[in-house]
């Protein structure tokens, strides 16, 4: 393809991703409008906000997926380490092998053996392994997910037979294996059980000192614990575009959050 | 669950809450009545059919004389049929599984959706044709047509096995037949996959597609492993109406008795049983009836078989 995306991670600057004056469309309706801001590298940043004020949407504007709904479309530029993501000419599938997600619902291929379940990204950019470089990125990928024990005897058996947590965490496997430079998470605990939750939440913290993280959660507790940054969504009613409202790092977000609706949302979150 | 609802809610809704309860008890006992019902007489059909064939057929299976083509056993006569009847459906299949595939795919996932809802009652109304109308176009227009192309095929390739020997004049061989059988079977299998690859769950296709997959990797990584099952009933279904197909084959094919053969070009081919009881039926009588009623016995256990071969393959691998 005419791109030069697909280049190795050379430096953390190469993970930074900026996102200025994007809006965001299914069909004629505005999901998201005139969204600008900057995603720190190996950070964790913190997505918040009412329910349908296009969380989701921002987040699957980065890795493109968003396009792949039918009629939708995104307007503005967003850019990974200076290079174009929305760029006509750049290849979708070159960006999402370098843009890595989560969702919500543990979505493991699950006919699939849990070993193949981690090499599949590796495998669909076609690169060639080794049986031993596959075992070790495997071994890896899997330990980074915090899964490789609870696995190790059972690599053989298919991704589905894992409990909701251990899935989840397999899917976290599956997208770090590419070592990719950005980690999307869309409420990757929401599906979830306390522990499991807690586990995914200590996985995060980890993952910040390699990845890019953007992290949606309904969680305010969870935003406080693993985000070094958040940014407040808002929607003023149906029909209305979802607006960025306030980003800055979390703490200063949540002890003296400067609009007065963060400041409401927040409040009423916890009141 | 609204039952429940109404019971816990003390209120002048009690009394139609419980009248509800007891219209929802009726039927609840009445459908499952129904539906013990309904397995019952499916068994009991599926029973007195294997019952009938084999009582009809007993004295045939012992019989050394009065056999259709003055066979010597039954089993003489039996075995080439269905060789026959396996061999048909088997080229058939090896035609009607990648293009009905293909044809569900193309459907579910590469159409626009108005071209997929025309093309999809298309194949639908071609399941529906009866089956003479495929035989009489097999007779008079694919078989002349094909003709020609089987001599090159022969000419060409024919030390591939299958394409050796002198190839048939009027078209009218085994491959023909198995063509219009998979004519036949096509729509069946592309329409139980369609439905099934459009019902590959989003999360799956998006696991794909967030990976970095092609839309074609999608299909290998989603698509393909969710609908297996589909396609492997699909298969099933296409061959219980091969095996079993009459009058297309009866018609198409120009059929040597008792021939064992794999050349699928040559004038003289095996018969199918199906055809060949109902060639038969007419003319019979006596002996001969129990032979074809024993042979019926025979085509109903290689469907079993089938069938049971399928299930085993087809049962999905364990799941969370
Ligand atoms: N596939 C779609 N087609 C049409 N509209 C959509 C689609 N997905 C989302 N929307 C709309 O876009 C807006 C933003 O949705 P989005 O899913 O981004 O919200 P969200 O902040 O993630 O909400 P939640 O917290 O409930 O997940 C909503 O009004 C929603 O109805
Ligand atoms: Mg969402």
């Amino acid at each position: 393809m005419t791109t030069t995306i697909i280049s190795e991670r050379t430096s953390i600057a190469a993970q930074r991703i900026e996102i200025a004056d994007v809006s965001a469309y299914y069909g004629s309706f505005t999901a998201l409008s005139g969204v600008s801001m900057t995603i720190e590298p190996r950070a964790v940043t913190a997505f918040i906000g009412p329910s349908g004020c296009g969380k989701s949407t921002m987040l699957r504007a980065i890795n493109r997926m968003h396009e792949t709904i039918p009629g939708a479309r995104v307007e503005g530029s967003i850019t990974l380490g200076g290079e174009s993501v929305l760029d006509r000419r750049v290849d979708p599938v070159a960006v999402r092998s370098r843009v890595g997600m989560v969702f919500q619902r543990p979505n493991p291929f699950p006919t699939m053996s849990i070993r193949d379940n981690v090499l599949v990204g590796v495998r669909l950019q076609g690169r060639r392994l080794s049986r031993s470089d596959a075992d070790d990125l495997v071994e890896m990928s899997l330990r980074a997910a915090n899964l490789w024990e609870p696995v190790k005897a059972i690599l053989s058996k298919p991704g589905g037979s894992l409990s909701g947590g251990q899935q989840q965490r397999l899917c976290i496997a599956r997208a770090i294996a590419v070592k990719p430079d950005v980690l999307l998470m869309d409420e990757p605990c929401s599906a979830l059980d306390p522990i499991s939750t807690a586990a995914i939440e200590e996985l995060i913290a980890n993952l910040r000192r390699d990845y890019t993280v953007v992290i949606v959660t309904h969680n305010m507790g969870q935003a406080q614990r693993v985000s070094d940054a958040t940014a407040f969504f808002t929607v003023d009613g149906a029909g209305q575009p979802g607006r960025l409202v306030e980003y800055r790092d979390t703490t200063t977000m949540f002890s003296r959050p400067v609009d007065p609706r963060t400041a409401d949302y927040l409040a009423g979150r916890f009141g | 669950m609204t039952i429940a609802f109404s019971d816990m809610t003390a209120s002048p809704t009690r009394t139609l809450g419980s009248s509800g309860r007891r219209v929802s008890r009726f039927f609840e006992t009445g459908s499952r009545g129904v539906a013990v019902a309904a397995g019952g007489v499916v068994i009991l059909a599926l029973g007195g059919v294997t019952v009938f064939l084999t009582v009809q057929g007993w004295p045939a299976w012992t019989a050394a004389s009065g056999l259709p083509q003055n066979a010597s056993s039954l089993w003489a006569l039996a075995g080439p049929l269905a060789f026959g009847s396996v061999w048909a459906s088997a080229i058939a299949l090896v035609l009607t599984a990648p293009i009905s595939v293909g044809v569900a795919l193309f459907l579910s996932e590469y159409a626009p959706r108005r071209v997929a809802r025309v093309l999809g009652s298309v194949v639908d109304v071609l399941a529906a044709v009866p089956s003479v109308v495929f035989g009489l176009w097999g007779l008079m227009v694919l078989a002349p047509m094909l003709a020609g192309p089987y001599a090159w095929l022969s000419a060409k390739m024919g030390w591939f096995p299958l394409f050796s020997g002198q190839s048939s004049a009027t078209g009218r061989t085994i491959l023909t037949a198995a063509i219009v059988l998979s004519i036949m079977m096509t729509p069946i299998m592309a329409s139980v996959c369609r439905e099934a690859f459009t019902q590959t769950p989003q999360a799956l296709r998006e696991a794909a597609i967030a990976l970095g997959s092609t839309p074609w990797e999608v299909i290998r990584l989603a698509v393909l492993p969710y609908g297996r099952s589909a396609m492997i009933s699909g298969c099933m279904l296409a061959l219980g109406r091969a095996l079993g197909e009459t009058m297309a084959v009866a018609m198409v094919l120009s059929a040597t008795p008792g021939l064992v053969s794999l050349q699928v070009l040559t004038s003289s081919n095996p018969n199918t049983t199906a055809a060949f009881i109902a060639q038969n039926f007419p003319e019979a009588h006596g002996m001969q009836v129990s032979a074809l009623i024993a042979l019926g016995l025979v085509l109903f256990a290689i469907t079993f078989v089938v069938n049971a071969v399928a299930r085993r393959v087809a049962r999905p691998r364990k799941e969370a």
